[in-house]
């Protein structure tokens, strides 16, 4: 889902990168969040809602809405559409609030 | 927690409206620090792909992706010593003595207390209620140009775009640019709000605008699978039996935006419920001060509008900022041009909502 051929923009995508989503090995761009890597991955559930678990997705892409919020490399709630992805990043799905205090 | 910090002027958001203030500000003489919570400076602009029209001051027939970097250039050379970017840094909240508190990531908080401090925090987007709108696959317009347009990814393959204003015409002309069909785009009111050269521009390409049509629900398993929309009589009611079934992935919501006021609700500040200018917003004077003196806003906090009059509020509300702390030379004449400037901006039928809304604003009816 990269778009290959544009007529006004030129993206230059940095090196090639791995990290994992849950156990699944995905390939990316430097430069990217991990949202929009997961997006040309195909990922499209990004979380669960609280009380009726119904699918979330990505939507504001910003860092506003909090429907990306994921644990990463251990660290809970990261808002993934804003943190740019490296390689080797553990990133799971969160279910529920996470654990806010980080593990020393 | 670190030492307090005392910038003679903070400014709060470095897109359009910040980074004009700060240079207005620098100009002037004074000592600008400018936070974003962003890594880097542009705020919006950095995904808005298409020319830019009004003032050819204010950057018209360029693209909005390339003024972040004119105005970053700017300010670097006129003012590098005056000038103190704080990226990657989120500021939390605005107390009433005056301190704003900061967080940058992977650091540690911060308190900052400027002489003046001027907020162009931007707007957030409005969201439209529907059963299945919080489906994956229902995204703001934002989130779609950010895809497309800064990290080259396509959104899905089949769009229908929810608003015919500026912003949903717009976009819809990127995203055929980026390869995306765009099935329809629908609009509740009964004519297309956004300028009719866009509104041209997409119909030539073959995408229909139905105005007078509204999405009832967007249904799918995991994701958005289609959505159901109808029409709608003169009163905004649904017709009976006018329902269709439109086969898409994405469905992007273009439905306006809304001034983001939270500091200025913790300041303290004045502000009123102008429909026509997005929401509530602070009330100002032709300094773009509030309520509070030593507070100023600038763009689409202020009022929803384009950013070409965003970056000339900026202007104004460093020049006033800077001028207030005694760096007032020639403060007249910058702002007799800087004032008339936006009367052109907001000139013709346009401007007309703008103009009705400051009315509002200032008393009016």
């Amino acid at each position: 889902m990269r778009i290959k051929e544009h007529p006004i923009i030129d993206f230059k995508r940095g090196k090639p990168v791995n990290f994992t989503f849950n156990d699944r090995e995905i390939s990316a761009f430097e430069g990217e969040t991990i949202a929009a890597a997961l997006h040309a991955a195909g990922v499209r559930v990004l979380s669960h809602s609280h009380n009726l678990k119904r699918p979330r997705g990505f939507f504001c892409a910003i860092g506003n809405c909090s429907s990306c919020l994921m644990k990463v490399n251990g660290a809970y709630n990261v808002r993934i559409c804003v943190t740019p992805v490296r390689e080797g990043d553990q990133v799971e799905m969160q279910e529920g609030r996470g654990d806010i205090i980080a593990k020393a | 927690m670190t030492s307090l910090q005392k910038p003679e002027i903070a400014i709060v958001g470095g897109g359009p409206a910040g980074l004009s203030a700060a240079l207005s500000a620098v100009r002037q003489g004074a000592e600008v620090m400018l936070i974003d919570r962003d890594p880097a400076l542009g705020g919006q602009l950095v995904k808005q792909t298409h020319m830019f029209f009004g003032s050819r001051k204010e950057y018209a027939a360029i693209r909005g992706i390339d003024i972040p970097g004119k105005l970053v250039a700017a300010l670097e050379e006129e003012g590098a010593e005056k000038f103190k970017p704080l990226l990657d840094t989120a500021v939390l909240g605005y107390y009433d003595d005056g301190v704003i508190l900061a967080y940058k990531e992977e650091e540690q908080a911060m308190l900052i207390k400027p002489q003046k401090t001027i907020i162009a925090t931007g707007a957030a987007e409005k969201m439209l209620p529907f059963p299945g709108n919080d489906l994956p696959g229902v995204y703001g317009a934002g989130a779609v140009q950010t895809l497309m347009n800064v990290y080259g990814i396509k959104p899905g393959t089949r769009v229908l775009m929810v608003g015919a204003g500026n912003i949903g015409l717009i976009v819809s002309y990127q995203l055929l640019q980026a390869g995306v069909e765009v099935a329809a785009i629908i609009e509740g009111a009964p004519k297309i709000g956004g300028y009719l050269v866009h509104a041209t521009k997409v119909r030539r390409a073959g995408i229909p605008i139905k105005t007078s049509h509204t999405i009832k629900e967007a249904y799918g398993k995991d994701s958005v699978e289609g959505a159901l929309i109808c029409s709608l009589d003169e009163n905004w009611c649904a017709i009976p039996g006018s329902d269709l079934d439109m086969k898409v992935d994405v469905i992007c919501l273009a439905v306006g935006l809304t001034p983001q006021t939270e500091l200025l609700w913790q300041a303290g500040c004045e502000q009123k419920y102008i429909p026509e200018l997005g929401g509530y917003v602070p009330l100002r004077n032709e300094k773009m001060q509030t309520s509070l003196p030593d507070l100023y806003i600038a763009g689409d906090m202020a009022c929803i509008e384009e950013a070409g009059s965003a970056m000339v509020e900026g202007k104004i509300a460093g020049l006033y900022a800077a001028a207030d702390l005694g760096y007032d030379e020639k403060v007249e004449e910058h702002c007799h041009s800087y004032c008339r400037e936006l009367e052109e901006l907001r000139a013709g039928p346009t401007g007309a909502k703008i103009r009705q809304g400051l009315s509002r604003l200032n008393g009016g009816v």
